[in-house]
């Protein structure tokens, strides 16, 4: 049997607080599509960046072909024959393709001009032989996600790699862009190429994989074959056998509503999938959780509840108040809060220190909030509490945001956002990336508000999750809600099914 | 425990550096040069510490200080607000023009004149706020843009027979002079007078900070200068704040001439200083956007360029002065970043001892 295309060993990645992966072991066969799957946060995008050399492992080798590779940064991992395919394009939009291709791996003839001939002539060669058409003069802005993908991949060919790495490579894609990347990536392992690609889709990784590592809290669990195994069983690998119980539900729903959407509709912009025709009812001390894969109209939810996105149809009430066309500051006012998925994009200020930190959001409310002025006292004094009551391990308020560990970052914006009595609070992917620590507080702190309650929306991609604290399900898919479920009585592989689509609920 | 002190101490390293560094360079020039640095050096300090000197420091000071802080304004929010300087002369100008044509009372002459400079400076600078945030125009473009339009215009209207005549004796186009009651005055020091505007300006900065560090609008510039859309989520209306932000700049920008003006031209004419923008901005940069930080980098502007003057009597370039401003505001910004990701650095380990063992622990919950 020859030596496999990529073998990983005990490979181990520790960051502050959290292990990424830990002994993870990988073996992938020339000329196979090879699928790695897991919920988030299993560790499955620190392996592929490990693999491409963009993180170094703190232990464990790296085998290609046989032969262990030092690799430190993707320029060993490109020379060792390795391309990936990022999930968020690294195209520039102003560049034609073939501009994309050649950008820092330019054929240069003679005095250093760039030979754009052969260049193209390459490109046109490798979109034949792989029956990847792409039209090389194309300005990339131009084109739409699936061909900038094709790009992408072509891009990846073009500097020779034999093993390519595709990071959720369908999760961007309309269904017809999807079949027909799997065609694609079919045609590559045929002609000897190795594919390994991360998904959450199982309905595709069984159509299309020819193997199949799981990996769940940090480790590789199991490996498989599509022949060998169901979706229900690889499910129940990706996301183990213990669920939390769920605590039991003392708490009557309120009849008085918290947030309201009726038939919301939005324009969509960019890559976001536009929501039409949504309606949602969160009553207060009642956690509805919103499941779906990313991408699917997620993000414009939460942007048209905060008011950053105004709707084109519909109506968005907080309590009985209509705020279709209010301002953030107002809903704010009004006990709208939010935990954010990136909680260094939106909800910090890296470099404040952390009662500033703790104004944020806040600083149109009492007890921070005097008229025109900011009351830094009750600030640092509010902060302080919030320190002490959500275990936020630090050594004083007045340092800056950016030297928190992840977790602790995440149990201070969970406690400012809790602070001051919010009506209705959106928490999206809140324990993603936290420790399993900090994940146990998280929900601990989410079922008290809504004791307190607090209408809570909860978006999420942790199965476990959602199914473990949320009172109703909704699973939400090309921007519409597919389907209502009781927790007590679905389990994530069904859930993963409506998910996908794959099972018109 | 980090101290109050130990943080205040770690913000005057990078300046202090930077200083030293220029300093030091000005002097390797020198001999290379062939000139004698340890005299030249000692030449310029005296000439610099003569009370003439020092008043005079102060009074360019209060310009520069002006222009620092309107640069300050627009940093805050990360925007370049390159237009200080067609900003300022446009306001001066029609400060000038409107304080020719009317008579008032003092106080109210005065006050006058300051809010047709505030006015007129808001004003232009709008222009590009505006833009910026209906259409996504760089800030950066359209103001330099708009400091060759206020060229053009002032240009236009400085003419004889327009806004303006030619003073007698001397081939100066310049405006009608204003009034004394449209005068600000000094106080004396030392036999020279020290613009009134002056203790203005220093308001105008501690205002400034008040605004920044008490009130919940310097609180949502601040956050929308540290991550526009965490403040966004948070609340803050971005487009508003940047419209706003620049009309503040801007406002600020178009007081910049007026220490001059009421203080001693009293007209504005073609010999009316200008080239001011550049200057706040690289003063703003140096001192941290801080108002006092931005008051030390004003005076140590205004103290180069004063010294400077004696050099020309020691035969030597006065260009060393602007090669040393130079290489002060590169090796701040370097020295800046430095000490901030030490501090980083610094705080993280202190929060790690504080997180004790981190939960290294990747069992199922």
């Amino acid at each position: 049997m020859p030596a496999p295309a990529i073998e990983l060993r005990g490979i181990t990645k520790r960051y502050p607080g959290v292990v990424a992966n830990r002994d993870v072991n990988l073996r992938v066969e020339s000329g196979t599509a090879h699928a790695v799957i897991g919920e988030n946060g299993a560790g499955k995008s620190t392996l592929m960046n490990i693999l491409y050399g963009m993180v170094v492992p703190d232990e464990g080798e790296i085998l290609v072909e046989g032969t262990p590779i030092p690799m430190s940064s993707p320029a060993d991992a490109i020379a060792a024959g390795i391309g990936m395919v990022h999930q968020h394009f690294k195209l520039a939009d102003n560049l034609t393709v073939l501009e994309n291709v050649i950008l820092g791996d330019e054929p240069t003839g003679r005095a250093g001009r760039i030979d754009f001939e052969a260049a193209r002539a390459r490109i046109v060669e490798l979109g034949d032989h792989y029956r990847i058409p792409i039209d090389p003069e194309a300005l990339v802005a131009d084109l739409s996600v699936g061909n900038r993908q094709r790009g992408e991949i072509i891009t990846v060919l073009y500097r020779g790699a034999r093993v390519l790495i595709l990071d959720e490579p369908t999760s961007v894609l309309v269904p017809q862009e999807v079949d027909e990347l799997l065609k694609n990536l079919r045609r590559l392992t045929g002609e000897g190429l190795t594919v390994i690609f991360i998904s959450h889709k199982l309905d595709e990784v069984l159509t299309v994989a020819d193997e199949i590592t799981v990996m769940r809290n940090a480790r590789t669990v199991a490996h498989t074959r599509p022949a060998e195994i169901t979706s229900r069983e690889l499910a129940q690998l990706m996301v183990g056998s213990e669920l939390p119980t769920p605590e039991p539900r003392t708490v009557e729903v309120r009849s008085e509503v918290g947030l309201r959407l009726e038939s919301v509709s939005t324009r969509g912009s960019g890559h976001e999938t536009s929501l039409s025709d949504i309606d949602l009812t969160v009553r207060s001390g009642e956690i509805v959780g919103i499941a779906g894969v990313e991408g699917n109209g997620q993000s414009e939810l939460i942007e048209t509840i905060l008011g950053l996105t105004s709707p084109v149809a519909g109506r968005v009430l907080l309590g009985t108040e209509d705020v279709t066309e209010a301002a953030t500051s107002i809903r704010r006012r009004l006990g709208l809060s939010y935990i954010p998925q990136d909680r260094h994009r939106e909800a910090l200020l890296l470099d404040a220190t952390l009662w500033e930190n703790r104004m944020l959001g806040h600083q149109m409310h009492p007890p921070i909030n005097r008229g025109v002025w900011i009351d830094r006292k009750a600030a640092r004094a509010d902060t302080e509490q919030i320190v002490a009551d959500s275990d936020v391990r630090t050594p004083s308020i007045e340092v800056l945001a950016s030297a928190l560990s992840g977790g602790n970052q995440q149990k201070l914006i969970v406690g400012r956002e809790m602070a001051g009595e919010p009506r209705v609070l959106i928490a999206a992917h809140p324990t993603r990336g936290v420790d399993v620590g900090a994940q146990a507080a998280i929900w601990t702190r989410l079922s008290a508000v809504r004791r307190a309650g607090v209408a809570v929306l909860l978006i999420s991609a942790d199965l476990e999750e959602l199914i473990g604290i949320s009172d109703r399900i909704l699973v939400i898919l090309r921007g519409r809600f597919v389907g209502e479920f009781d927790p007590a009585a679905i389990g994530p592989e069904d859930l993963g099914a409506a998910m996908t689509g794959a099972d018109a609920a | 425990m980090e101290t109050r002190i130990e943080r205040v101490l770690l913000q005057l390293i990078a300046p202090v550096v930077a200083i030293f560094f220029a300093a030091l360079l000005a002097a390797a020039i020198l001999h290379f040069t062939g000139a004698d640095a340890g005299s030249v050096l000692g030449e310029v300090v005296a000439f610099g510490t003569t009370p003439a000197s020092l008043v005079a420091v102060v009074n360019k000071a209060t310009t520069f200080y002006l222009a620092g802080i309107a640069g300050a304004i627009g940093f805050r929010m990360l925007l370049f607000n390159i237009g200080i300087d067609g900003q300022y002369r446009l306001a001066v100008f029609f400060a000038a023009v409107v304080g020719a044509s009317v008579s008032l009372p003092p106080v109210l002459h005065v006050t006058l004149i300051i809010v047709v400079a505030m006015a007129v400076g808001a004003g232009w600078a709008a222009l590009a706020g505006y833009i910026k945030v209906t259409r996504g125009v760089s800030e950066v473009i359209s103001t330099i843009m708009l400091n060759a339009v206020a060229t053009g215009i002032i240009a236009y209207l400085l003419a004889p027979g327009r806004l303006a005549e030619r003073a007698a004796g001397s081939n100066n186009i310049r405006t009608t002079p204003i009034p004394p009651s449209g005068w600000f005055p000094g106080f004396e020091v030392a036999g020279k007078e020290v613009f009134g505007f002056t203790l203005v300006a220093a308001a105008l900065g501690i205002g400034f900070w008040i605004l920044l560090n008490r009130t919940r609008f310097g609180f949502e510039l601040r956050a929308s200068g540290l991550s526009l859309r965490a403040a966004a989520v948070s609340g803050v209306n971005s487009k508003r704040m940047i419209f706003v932000t620049m009309v503040m700049s801007g406002a600020m920008a178009g007081l910049v001439g007026i220490p001059q003006l009421l203080g001693s031209s009293h007209q504005y004419g073609l010999d009316f200083p200008a080239g001011f923008g550049f200057t706040g901005l690289a003063i703003a940069i140096l001192g941290r956007n801080h108002p006092l930080g931005v008051a030390f980098g004003a005076l140590l502007w205004a103290w180069l360029e004063r010294s400077s003057q004696i050099l020309d009597l020691l035969g030597v370039s006065r260009e060393i002065v602007t090669i040393m401003q130079a290489t002060i505001v590169l090796s701040v910004v370097v020295a800046y970043e430095v000490v901030r990701r030490v501090n980083v650095r610094r705080q993280q380990k202190l929060v790690g001892r504080s997180e004790h063992v981190g939960i290294e622990n990747g069992a199922t919950a």
